[in-house]
């Protein structure tokens, strides 16, 4: 066990000024802002709070942003593992087009995206007119607010995994196969636990995303309350109102959750990363 | 960096006329009108007329701008700090905040004529083209085979209006039986498959994505909808009863104060009552106060409707309606939480 240090040695000088500067840095731009919402909540008494907290509307936007939010997310793990691999182990013409339209999400304004994933998922869209006729709709259901959250989410997987899939050491693959090791196995016991940790760096960027996400998903919601009524929407709701503290107090709890979430993801980073060794 | 002489010395004088502007050494007034987003295109030609006008009373020349955007986003706006001169919103609930916040002296709705609205407007429906579904009157909006569009009433002010008239018509008909009223809206928000947050994103739902049999909508959106898709492809149906939209107008005394703008913009909004002016709402498809400056075939669009206004007895004013309608666990939150 190494011994804990505040401060080590480094041959580049200046701990001093860069630590106070990201600590300064850090209270201004994150903190300060997210305690004035956590301090904005204790304008309401602890009755107001829970009946906020608890009401049925509340619960229902809270699951159903939180869990499309992971299916998404994780539906993007194995997607942007997918096109990771297809970015860094094969060269065919197009690839460096291919590699840029991955961050076209980043870059869309999301209201722009939630129109357009709209146009084309609405009954009588493209895609959404193939569906209509099973009685499948698309937009406006919870499958609608889905594909918004996998669009916005897809690059963080990609961005993540593919600088540490381009540095995998190809001998690494060879010695496990002349060591007798099948595919499977060269990918479950040497690929996998390699990448782990950019995997769940990816996910959770991408969950974090899409539980705040609300210029997109609006569009593409309906908006139907207790079906498809998003968790953001819900505190736009009070601000209308001129509800500020119940605002806050819904952000806070959100904030909360999506806090803890990351906060054990990244534990099991740390616990992975002492099992399968550095990466 | 160097700075030319003469860059510096132009620099000088616009400060100097800067300074100055407040003392009339500098002849521009300048003044903004935060606005929600279907009167886009009435103030457009309406500055103009008005910057005319300006110029002819004072000699001075004006510059108008208007904001557009969400009728109750845009009060949020100038409560957090946008220095409008005047506003002119959707509907009264959106003023009152900005009286709770000082901004705006109590008995703003009488400062000016009329409630202190110079145009008005009522709920229509916009169905497809040769009304295929036959819809005549709101109690076909709650038959099984109907699907109706109208945005969110928490976060849209026209959606309110929308509310409002389906809540006034099911009173008239049972004679004030508010348990019946509940039920009947009720069931027409269970025919609501979208709610959109405001009212151009229910009319996109229902034109573009082509969801629905009817989109509630004010008189005016609805002729704008119109003109712009082509006739041919919707028509107007306008209920035998619905509700008078006051879209009203108010100065934001705080702010003219501290600007000195207080005179022109209580012309601006007093002009708006002008012979002139009112034909230029009626050509924006606003109902205009004083209907006989209109032009008569602006005029022939509008037809005589019962309108309930919401200051009737039923409603009680916008404060109380907010209150028991819009607010946190109202009658409209009520609707989606069975009992």
């Amino acid at each position: 066990m190494k011994r804990v240090a505040f401060r080590q040695p480094s041959v580049i000088p200046g701990f001093r000024l860069t630590f106070s500067f990201t600590i300064f840095y850090l209270f201004i731009i994150v903190l300060i802002p997210i305690a004035g919402l956590y301090f904005r909540t204790f304008d309401l008494d602890w009755n107001s709070f829970v009946s906020i907290v608890t009401g049925p509307r509340f619960i229902a936007a809270l699951r159903l942003s939180f869990v499309t939010s992971a299916v998404a997310a994780l539906f993007n793990v194995v997607i942007g593992l997918l096109i990771a691999w297809v970015l860094v182990r094969y060269e065919f013409p197009g690839r460096k087009v291919m590699d840029a339209i991955i961050d076209l999400p980043f870059a869309l304004p999301t209201a722009v995206a939630g129109i357009a994933l709209t146009a084309i998922y609405a009954p009588n869209g493209i895609i959404g007119s193939l569906f209509d006729p099973f009685g499948i709709r698309i937009a406006y259901t919870s499958l609608g607010i889905w594909i918004a959250l996998v669009f916005i989410g897809l690059p963080f997987v990609v961005r993540s995994v593919q600088p540490v899939l381009q540095d995998f050491n190809r001998e690494i693959e060879e010695a496990a196969a002349t060591l007798g090791a099948r595919r499977i196995q060269t990918i479950t016991r040497v690929m996998l636990p390699t990448l782990l940790p950019s995997i769940l760096t990816g996910f959770a960027m991408a969950f974090a995303r899409a539980v705040g996400e609300y210029g997109s998903v609006i569009f593409i919601a309906g908006n139907i309350p207790r079906q498809t009524e998003i968790l953001p929407l819900l505190i736009v709701f009070r601000l209308e109102e001129f509800n500020y503290p119940a605002a806050a107090a819904i952000a806070a709890v959100m904030l909360t959750v999506s806090f803890l979430i990351l906060l054990a993801i990244n534990l099991i980073q740390v616990w992975s990363q002492r099992r399968f060794g550095l990466v | 960096m160097l700075y030319s002489r003469r860059t510096m010395l132009f620099t000088a004088a616009l400060a100097a006329s800067v300074q100055f502007a407040g003392l009339g050494f500098a002849y521009t007034q300048e003044l903004t009108n935060v606005s929600y987003d279907p009167t886009r295109e009435l103030y457009r030609q309406y500055n103009d007329l008005f910057v005319k006008h300006w110029k002819e009373k004072t000699g001075e020349t004006a510059k108008v701008t208007a904001t557009h955007g969400g009728s109750g986003s845009q009060a949020r706006t100038v409560v957090d700090g946008l220095p409008a001169d005047v506003v002119s919103l959707a509907l009264a609930s959106d003023i009152l905040p900005l009286e709770a916040a000082g901004l705006i002296e109590a008995g703003w709705q009488q400062e000016f004529p009329d409630n202190s609205t110079p145009y008005v407007s009522t709920i229509v429906f916009l169905v497809r083209s040769g009304n295929p579904k036959g819809i005549k009157d709101w109690d076909d909006l709650i038959r099984d085979d109907i699907q109706v569009i109208t945005p969110n009433p928490k976060t849209s002010g026209g959606a309110r209006w929308n509310y409002l008239a389906a809540w006034a018509y099911e009173l008239d008909r049972t004679g004030g039986d508010e348990e019946a009223a509940k039920e009947f809206l009720t069931k027409l928000y269970q025919n609501v498959p979208v709610l959109d947050s405001g009212a151009r994103g229910s009319t996109n739902t229902f034109v573009q994505r082509g969801l629905g049999d009817v989109l509630l909508a004010w008189e005016n959106e609805a002729f704008l909808a119109l003109e712009e898709l082509g006739p041919g492809k919707f028509d107007i149906i306008v209920p035998p009863l619905s509700i008078l939209a006051e879209p009203p107008v108010a100065i934001v005394d705080k702010n003219v104060d501290a600007r000195g703008t207080r005179e022109i913009a209580t012309e601006y909004l007093n002009y708006l009552y002008s012979p002139e002016a009112q034909k230029v709402i009626a050509a924006n498809y606003y109902r205009p106060r004083h209907m006989e400056y209109a032009d008569p075939e602006d005029k022939a669009r509008f037809p005589e409707v019962k309108m309930v206004t919401i200051d009737d007895e039923i409603f009680g004013g916008w404060a109380k309606a907010q209150k028991v309608h819009f607010a946190d666990g109202g009658l409209f939150d009520q609707i989606y939480s069975p009992n």
